[in-house]
């Protein structure tokens, strides 16, 4: 680093596990999930929040990590889609999504996935109109949103 | 469907925990020990000459590594060998807001960034050139460009097949109509990324692209290394819909930034900054002409474009010739006249994107032809069936018609949607349109005679590794190249281990763009795994003491013996075990230049019907539910294929609805995912999907394109829909409310029912190249050949 910027120690519970890092106070917590916490599975697609695709949950709510700063969500939990399967098992919604071609780029898909367990953590049974609500803040642009529906609706029945 | 055990089963794709789990490593995940940032200086103006570019107070920062200009990367490159019009960066003239100048590589981003702050352009800032229509008149200053016809004109082509003023002469009726297709973009979620390193002497790069093989190329001229030098690797892939089927400036200056610091260096683009880079969907203004008999047959056509091409060439010469060769496979047209013209404007430059410069005639054609049915008091929807090409034959200008489900898709929508009965109230409204595509092109951008994809699998110990350079985009490629080898070995494609995309690992593929894939490297792949059978089985056979006609293959098993004990007794009897395949497809195109554009060894037909509720206070549209059938030949695999029919028409939609790269003094109107619009969750109706299968002679187990063909007749539906409702004529996309409201109000004050482009410009197109139509007994066939 070559100019100076001011550093805040933070706290982070990521996973279900807690990290210290010294960052820049202005870094976003994308920015520090993908670079000092390497955990890449969060993408960027706008640096705006209007995408969604930097989707994470904080204490289970759907949170854009391009708008958060670190110092605001120490103490919370952080979910990211590494945090979604549990050991080499993936979570139903992982599932689903591989199974029905949900994914296809790719890119929007971590974000998409945890949109999605908030809603179903939240909503057991969605009907296909509350998963449109829900996902309605995360674009896709591969798959006209017809596959995610399906296996939103297939991990849905699977979990009850 | 008999005899396949993986071919036409809606298996997952092969990278599917990669995606859901966030493994899949994409350009910009990457980060390799002491990898410097790059950021990229632009032109804030839209049109000027760089009279001076200082980039001392940059070099002086701390933390800067390196700063480059256009003196270190003078060699001009182009995606077409024609128009070698751009540089990575430009010392002498920027000819669109974003045009890249200089570019810096530091510790961090923010230092990159700061430094590109630091250095100091001096222009003289020339008159811009903004629309068709100010490209078409005497430049107030400077051109753009100094090639291509007059004025600020890039290309210009007109041709003719058949007798067109005869067949004029016979129709009943003849009627002329004008049509705009606004340009939009791909909008892919990823934004371009690329990263270089520079060892040994030699470059890699890894890069959101859809071509490694033409940025190899590229890469090789600018940097003035040999290609033996340089691996282009394709990354993980976060979305292309054609817009990262160019060699892209950023991928050759990450390039050259490693070679002068010796240390690897990435160049994510900022989202505005993809905005920018564009390459998408050219703005096209149309007019046609057709002649009809009572009953609806088409007896002469005549189609005129003229592409808001942006500043550069890009694919643009093809883009032009795409805008008037595909009309012919979809229709019976007898005689044919295409006039095209492609001018530069000061903005971002157009190239490709899904359906690549056929759907803004498609859209034309489309709504030209109802209205002539409207004329003659015929049912649209029946009119262009009785006008439909058959089968196996060859159009007025040369393109070759193998398998065709025109007429099934048809029947498919129109029945599935009740469009023959449809409700008949106001605001309610139902449109048919139809389309096809290519299934891959025929010739190579740049000319050769080698084959277009290639296949190596090499199998040792039970493994099977299966190499080709094609790049999977998120549309399955890697999917369908593991189950076909797997249905031809026997195994399942889990079984297959992929590597694509590696210039130094495997052999060349063109490329995922203009739908090629599953048909080239699909049939590439076919030769390569039946070779590795036939080793296989004869091994098998030479212990087994039985003649191969014995011996069944599948299940993982080679007659008597598991696929792992015949893969061994086949190394010992062979040594190593590797086999080759590779695809060239036909030499089909018509004698006459400009005929290198159109032809393909397959086409893909599609139909939809779109329903829609539209309010004649607001304009507002909402669209209900969108039938969609495909021909594709056959499904390799019908989740996948559903996947691209699903997604193709959700990109119709927001092309028809709301997309629109527009521009303000020089700057794009919408630079971000915010204020440019595309469809969310909510926009998106419900799609029934009906794939239909034709089993075409040439395809690998008769399959044929499945990810462009239906995107296109999604906006010309809309538009029908939108006149069956309100009865007003929405002659350009986007649909925008405001343009319904103002129909209506043209209506009710007795002015013609329509909204679009008044008038057709004066465009100086050259004297016609009449060209002969092919002799009836051309082929017939797929051992056509001329």
């Amino acid at each position: 680093m070559t100019r100076d910027v001011e550093r805040v120690v933070v706290a982070l519970d990521v996973n279900g596990e807690r990290a210290e890092l010294l960052v820049p106070v202005h870094k976003t917590l994308l920015e520090v999930l993908r670079e000092d916490m390497r955990l890449t599975g969060t993408k960027h697609g706008c640096e705006l929040g209007e995408c969604g695709t930097c989707t994470v949950l904080v204490d289970g709510r759907p949170e854009l990590s391009c708008l958060l700063l670190p110092v605001q969500i120490e103490g919370c939990a952080i979910t990211t889609v590494e945090g979604m399967s549990r050991g080499s098992q993936l979570h139903p919604l992982q599932q689903a999504f591989a199974e029905l071609g949900a994914a296809q780029c790719g890119y929007c898909t971590p974000g998409i996935l945890l949109s999605a367990r908030s809603l179903l953590e939240s909503t057991p049974r969605p009907s296909r109109d509350e998963i449109r609500e829900a996902l309605a803040g995360n674009l896709c642009r591969c798959t006209g949103y017809a596959k995610i529906l399906d296996a939103i609706e297939l991990a849905a029945d699977r979990m009850n | 469907m008999t005899g396949f055990s993986v071919v036409g089963k809606p298996l997952p794709k092969v990278d599917a925990a990669a995606k859901v789990t966030g493994r899949a490593i994409y350009a910009d995940d990457m980060l390799l020990p002491r990898t410097l940032h790059c950021r990229i200086l632009r032109s804030p103006h839209p049109h000027a000459r760089i009279l001076a570019i200082d980039t001392s107070a940059a070099r002086r920062m701390p933390g800067v590594q390196a700063v480059i200009t256009g003196h270190d990367l003078p060699v001009k490159f182009g995606i077409l060998p024609v128009t070698q019009d751009e540089r990575a960066l430009e010392h002498e003239k920027v000819r669109y807001v974003g045009d890249p100048i200089a570019a810096v590589a530091a510790v961090d981003e923010e230092t990159a960034a700061a430094a590109c702050d630091a250095i100091a352009v001096e222009y003289e800032v020339l008159e811009p050139v903004m629309s068709i229509e100010e490209a078409l008149a005497e430049p107030k200053g400077e051109r753009i460009q100094d090639y291509g016809g007059p004025n600020n004109i890039h290309k210009l082509v007109a041709l003719e097949f058949g007798d067109v003023e005869a067949g004029f002469a016979r129709a009943d009726h003849v009627r002329e109509d004008v049509f705009f297709f606004q340009g939009n973009t791909h909008l892919p979620m990823e934004q371009h990324s690329a990263i270089a390193t520079y060892v040994d002497g030699r470059v890699t790069l890894w890069s959101s692209t859809q071509v490694v093989h033409y940025v190899h190329r590229a890469l090789a001229k600018v940097l003035e290394l040999p290609m033996n030098r340089i691996r282009v690797i394709g990354a993980s892939h976060g979305g292309g819909f054609g817009g990262k089927t160019d060699p892209f400036a950023h991928e050759i200056i990450v390039c050259k930034l490693a070679m002068l610091t010796g240390r690897p260096v990435k160049c994510t683009l900022m989202r505005e900054e993809v905005f920018y880079a564009h390459r998408g969907r050219h703005p096209v203004l149309m007019w046609v002409r057709t002649g009809a008999t009572r009953d609806g047959r088409i007896t002469a056509m005549h189609f005129r474009t003229a592409l808001d091409g942006g500043a550069y060439g890009s694919y643009g010469v093809a883009s032009t010739f795409y805008t008037g060769t595909l009309q012919t496979v979809t229709y019976d047209i007898p005689a044919y006249r295409f006039e095209g013209c492609r001018v530069f404007t000061n903005k971002p430059p157009c190239g490709p994107k899904r359906g690549h410069g056929t759907p803004q005639p498609r859209f034309a054609l489309e709504l030209h032809l109802e209205k002539i049915a409207h004329d003659l008091g015929l049912d649209p929807a029946a009119m262009k069936r009785s006008n439909f090409v058959k089968p196996m034959t060859r159009a007025v200008n040369w393109l070759r018609i193998t398998s065709c489900g025109l007429d099934e898709c048809a029947e498919r929508v129109i029945e599935a949607s009740g469009y023959r009965n449809r409700t008949r109230r106001r605001g309610h409204g139902m449109g048919f349109a139809i389309s096809s595509y290519l299934s891959g092109a025929g010739t190579a951008i740049y000319w050769n005679d080698m084959p277009h994809s290639e296949v190596q699998i090499k199998v040792d110990r039970g493994g099977v590794t299966v190499y080709c350079g094609a790049m999977d985009i998120g549309q399955g490629s890697d999917t369908v190249l593991a189950t076909i080898v797997a249905e031809e070995l026997g195994l399942q494609p889990a079984d297959i281990r992929l590597v694509t995309a590696d210039t130094d690992t495997t052999p060349i593929d063109l490329g995922s763009y203009s739908s090629r894939v599953t048909f080239m490297a699909g049939n590439a792949a076919i030769q390569a795994a039946r070779r590795m059978r036939g080793l296989l089985v004869e091994a098998a056979v030479a212990k087994m003491g039985r003649a191969a006609s014995e011996v069944e293959v599948g299940a993982g098993r080679i007659g008597d013996f598991s696929f792992e004990e015949a893969s061994v007794l086949a190394e010992a009897r062979f040594g190593t075990l590797t086999s080759a395949g590779s695809y060239t497809p036909p030499k089909i195109a018509g004698p006459y230049k400009g005929a290198g554009v159109g032809p393909s060894p397959a086409y893909s037909y599609s139909a939809c019907v779109v329903e829609l509720d539209a309010d004649a206070r607001s304009g507002l549209i909402a669209v209900n539910k969108i039938w969609v059938a495909h021909d594709v030949g056959r499904a390799i695999n019908p989740l996948l294929v559903e996947g691209q029919i699903e997604g193709g028409v959700y990109m119709g939609l927001g092309e028809a609805l709301m997309e629109e790269q527009a521009f303000r003094k020089g700057l794009h109107k919408w630079p971000s995912m915010l204020e440019y619009k595309s469809p969310t969750f909510l926009d998106m109706p419900e799609v029934e999907t009906f794939i239909v299968e034709t089993v075409d002679p040439e395809g690998p187990y008769g399959a044929k394109e499945a990810g462009q063909g239906p995107l296109l007749p999604v906006p010309p539906a809309v538009c029908a829909a939108v006149y069956d409702a309100l009865g007003v004529w929405i002659d350009e996309v986007p649909v925008t409310p405001e343009k319904i409201v103002e129909a209506l109000r043209r209506k009710e004050k007795g002015e013609p029912a329509r909204f679009g482009p008044a008038r057709y410009p004066a465009i100086p197109y050259p004297p016609v190249i009449k060209v002969e139509p092919p002799p009836k007994d051309l082929d017939r066939a797929s051992t056509a050949s001329i």
